[in-house]
């Protein structure tokens, strides 16, 4: 049995999404801003998408700037931000300690620059409030960035109460939804969010393609420079294959938000439930408030690497937050961020669903799982320490 | 292209010698839980020859097969042959590691050396201390 549960790196696309990019690459494969009607039949598609897309965000399509993905997006909207608070003398930035890199690596090069960054705590309930978001304001901030759900841990933030503190605060709100978009309900005008990011491949589009929302007068420059594509702020040809596929899996994946995520999460929440019973083990991620398709779990005296290897084997595709997996010494900044030390870090597993997981493949998940978590614990000399009382529990 | 080599993975699905020594005469531990890698060497020692060794890892694919091969490597042979082994033989045996993970095969050269070095120590037996690893100094764990 193959079961793929990475969902949180990379979906399978949808056959829908697939045949709604065909036609672009032969047929209808004009440049939209060709003055022909080849050009204008491309226009055309664009526009169309562009309005799906704000309607499935609750926005004007004005808003709606197509990008590369999730990672270019969150760079023009900090840089953005940056930008037009420094130029009011405002040099402070609000995010959180478990942002995506995409976040964080922006925000490490504004403070080289001269800017000063806050990240929130995330150890209370591996989430964060409104109430530490309020707290952390000041004159002058420019920009709150925080993710609308955690990638890693599956945390879900409270998106709509840290808007109304930035909107009665009149702080710009960013939201990397990257996660969130097409899995949860998003509105934001309802939600008082000023720019989102979002990209294509988490829910069943293709790769190479996403959207920064940015609400109308929100000041942007360009990441990207040399054309007047998206109203002058993002040059470049439009990927209009992408752009069209983005728009009809996200189409697809909000008008069945409610199915997708009730079978989902009763398939979260039997795995949640199954591997709880792997002694000496921790949920990782706030317990309540969650993503469906998330769960992540520390096992103690194991390595990742490991586990997701002897897992490969048996045809289950999941992912680790553990050092040898991320190419570092260090395991995952999220783990470390929400409070577990290296030690467990490294044990860690992430399994992540979709509506194309099933039943069956959770029993295969929770047969298996347990299963090499023990192998490798036998082989382990930190698990050895722990039972003989050499080494004390951490989980 | 996968991750690993084919005897990367015979060796990481497959682990040899894996397991521990009742009364050992030499055991040798290496990394740190920090780190995310940890080998332990039990070696049984007859007559200046390795007539039996086990390893546990805490680590990661290449940890484990690194562990194995390298235990494979000095079974039945005379201490003066085990100490001669070196990382990148191991590494070798394995028909190659990838670049990051090479490292898990110097692990493996110093769990030995260890283990070798705590055989000589409980005997009383003398040896040039520059022939071991300084792994309280070593910049893998530190």
């Amino acid at each position: 049995m193959l079961v793929y549960a990475d969902n949180a790196a990379t979906t399978k696309m949808s056959k829908l999404a697939i045949e709604t990019m065909l036609p672009y690459f032969d047929n209808i494969y004009g440049n939209p801003s060709s003055l022909h009607s080849v050009g204008q039949e491309a226009k055309e598609a664009l526009e169309a998408a562009r309005k799906t897309v704000a309607e499935c965000l609750g926005c004007e399509p004005r808003e709606i700037y197509f990008t590369s993905g999730g990672s270019e997006a969150d760079n023009q909207a900090i840089q953005s931000a940056a930008w037009f608070g420094a130029r009011k003398g405002k040099k402070h930035i609000i995010s959180t300690a478990f942002e995506h890199h995409a976040v964080l690596h922006t925000l490490e090069k504004l403070r080289k620059e001269g800017f000063e960054i806050t990240l929130l705590d995330v150890k209370e309930n591996h989430n964060v409030s409104a109430q530490q978001v309020k707290d952390a304001i000041r004159e002058d901030t420019c920009l709150v960035t925080c993710m609308y759900a955690n990638n890693e841990i599956g945390s879900v933030l409270p998106i709509g109460e840290i808007g109304a503190v930035c909107k009665a605060a009149g702080v710009p709100f960013h939201t990397d939804a990257v996660q969130a978009a097409g899995h949860l309900h998003i509105d934001v005008k309802a939600q008082n969010i000023d720019m989102l990011s979002l990209s294509a491949h988490k829910f069943h589009g293709p790769k190479g393609v996403g959207v920064l929302y940015a609400r109308r007068g929100m000041p942007l420059v360009n990441v990207i420079e040399g054309g007047a594509q998206e109203r002058g702020k993002r040059a470049g040809t439009e990927n209009i294959a992408g752009i069209c596929a983005l728009a009809a899996a996200l189409q697809d994946a909000c008008s069945h938000i409610d199915e997708n995520a009730a079978k989902v999460t009763a398939m979260r929440d039997k795995l949640i439930e199954g591997l709880s019973q792997i002694p000496h083990c921790a949920l990782n991620g706030d317990p309540v408030n969650r993503l469906p398709g998330n769960v992540s779990f520390c096992f103690e005296g194991i390595e990742g690497e490991s586990l997701l290897l002897y897992l490969d084997a048996m045809g289950i595709s999941a992912s680790s937050g553990s050092a040898c997996t991320s190419g570092s010494l260090d395991p995952s900044h999220v783990l470390l961020a929400i409070g577990r030390v290296h030690d467990v870090a490294h044990g860690s597993l992430r399994l992540s669903l979709s509506h194309y997981n099933t039943m069956e493949e959770m029993d295969h998940i929770l047969h298996c799982v347990p299963q090499v978590v023990q192998q490798l614990r036998n082989m382990s000399p930190v698990w050895r320490e722990l039972q003989n009382g050499e080494r004390t529990y951490i989980l | 292209m996968a991750l690993y080599s084919e005897v990367v993975m015979d060796h990481f699905m497959h682990p040899r010698n894996v397991g521990t020594i009742e009364n050992a005469d030499g055991v040798g531990t290496v990394g740190n839980a920090k780190c995310g890698d940890i080998m332990k060497i039990y070696l049984k020692i007859e007559n200046d020859t390795i007539v039996d060794v086990k390893f546990e890892t805490f680590g990661c694919g290449s940890a484990i097969a690194s562990s194995s091969m390298a235990t494979e490597m000095i079974k039945g042979k005379p201490i003066s042959e085990a100490l001669q082994l070196t990382n990148a033989a191991v590494a070798e045996a394995l028909d190659g590691l990838p670049a990051h993970k090479m490292h898990c095969s110097v692990l493996a050269e110093e769990a030995i050396k260890s283990a070798l070095k705590d055989y000589y120590d409980k005997n009383g037996i003398a040896y040039d201390p520059k022939q071991f690893p300084d792994c309280d100094n070593c910049e893998h764990c530190h």
